[in-house]
């Protein structure tokens, strides 16, 4: 069998703004799309001072907990088209926000069921490699109980991946790629 | 809800293929690396699918860089193509590629790049592309030139051309950097050298190409780009339970 290595990472450094934001990048959903959410936060380093030249992805489940992709064996359903992903680059302030549908509870393939979440990558000059992390949601108590990856986790840990509600349905999930309130950050 | 057999993951990286987040040479990474271990998430759904791009993210002209506002671009005109491949050797077709860079003297057309070289008006320093069914790619652009920064005392980055690839799932996106042959500045680049095995780091460095250089017209390069392959079994990145 061919075993080719693999290309390795580098930063993106300070310039990824030439072509990476995409003027719909921040949209997961088409905007206007009954049901969306805002996902909003900030991007800290260890000094606590907010990341200007940051990039956020986000990747997720329709509502149905279902991937327009070859890989997910159901196929979407009644989603079919979302795109799921979103792309936001960091502002001054170090801010962000995707605009996208809350994604459904998902099959974890053993029997057990993987609460509603988002995977993230966070890009940033200073990062010579994307760091991955999920935001949970904060009203699925039950489910996030119940989720495989959480529930391994210590308690401040798993608390650290639940998104804050922030007034009007809005959800906050901070960045903080080291300090006190570091983001628990995942291998994938 | 209904059992459902999960498609296989994906292969764990090699240890050495990619850089460590703290990397005492570069300097930023100081303040933003994390400091915790990272914690294994086994793959499953949302890892094994990912955002796939096509042809529908493109726009006319996006693989020639050279010719920005109607107008030529300063400098070593060269072609950078190859393919986009997983470890197993497979070709990853219809899948986007960004590119971004400096023009011939080094400069990014970007409000923060202020160090004294010329902006070219014709060279706008992005390009995308997407992989065809052999997941063969190919860009026209110019020699990125060298520039400096402020890591350490007459640091300079080796000419680089920006790659961002997604592949076909979230375990496979990668961004790097593409470097060229015998670059003299290699020795004082932490970022190159921030790649702890140095097969892998020469993974990084494109091949001169003389069957694509084009008589009279441009220098052709190779670049291939290789991304995780499937485990050989499902849940092979899954903890140990025992």
């Amino acid at each position: 069998m061919t075993d080719l290595g693999c290309t390795p990472s580098q930063t993106v450094g300070p310039y990824l703004a030439l072509v990476l934001p995409w003027e719909d990048g921040c949209d997961a959903v088409a905007p206007g799309t009954p049901g969306a959410v805002t996902i909003a936060g900030r991007m800290f380093d260890g000094s606590g001072d907010p990341i200007p030249d940051g990039l956020v992805e986000t990747w997720q489940a329709d509502p149905d907990g279902r991937f327009d992709h070859r890989d997910d064996p159901r196929g979407p359903r009644r989603y079919s088209g979302f795109r799921g992903f979103g792309r936001c680059p960091t502002d001054d302030g170090g801010h962000f926000a995707i605009h996208t549908l809350r994604p459904g509870p998902l099959p974890a393939g053993d029997g057990q069921v993987e609460a509603p979440h988002v995977d993230v990558s966070v890009f940033a000059r200073g990062l010579l490699n994307r760091v991955v992390t999920r935001i949970y949601f904060p009203d699925e108590a039950e489910a996030n109980a119940g989720d495989p990856v959480l529930r391994e986790l210590p308690a401040d840990v798993a608390r650290a991946l639940i998104a804050v509600p922030d007034g009007d349905g809005a959800l906050r999930f901070d960045i903080h790629l080291q300090g006190p309130h570091e983001t628990p950050f995942f291998r994938v | 809800m209904t059992q459902l057999v999960l498609p296989r993951g994906y292969q764990p990286d090699d240890e050495g293929t990619h850089p460590p987040l703290d990397f005492a040479g570069y300097k930023t990474t100081a303040l933003r690396h994390p400091t915790k271990p990272l914690i294994l998430l086994p793959h499953r759904l949302t890892e094994v699918t990912g955002p796939v791009f096509g042809a529908e993210r493109l726009h006319n002209g996006d693989d020639d860089l050279t010719s920005y506002a109607g107008g030529e671009a300063v400098g070593q005109r060269i072609i950078v193509h190859g393919r986009l491949l997983d470890s197993d050797g497979h070709a990853v077709p219809d899948s986007l590629i960004e590119v971004w860079q400096a023009n011939a003297g080094g400069r990014y057309r970007h409000v923060n790049d202020q160090w004294p070289s010329p902006l070219d008006p014709h060279f706008a320093g992005y390009g995308r592309a997407v992989t065809n069914a052999d997941g063969a790619y190919r860009f026209t652009t110019i020699k990125p030139g060298a520039y400096p920064w402020r890591n350490h005392l007459n640091a300079w980055r080796p000419s680089h051309i920006h790659f961002s690839v997604f592949g076909q799932a979230f375990t496979q996106r990668l961004v790097t950097q593409m470097y060229f042959p015998d670059d003299p500045l290699f020795f004082q680049d932490p970022i190159f050298n921030s790649v702890p095995d140095q097969q892998a780091r020469d993974r990084m460095i494109c091949a001169y190409d003389h069957s694509v250089t084009t008589d009279h017209w441009a220098l052709g390069f190779r670049f291939d780009i290789v991304l995780r392959g499937r485990a050989q079994t499902p849940f092979e990145s899954e903890p140990d339970d025992d």
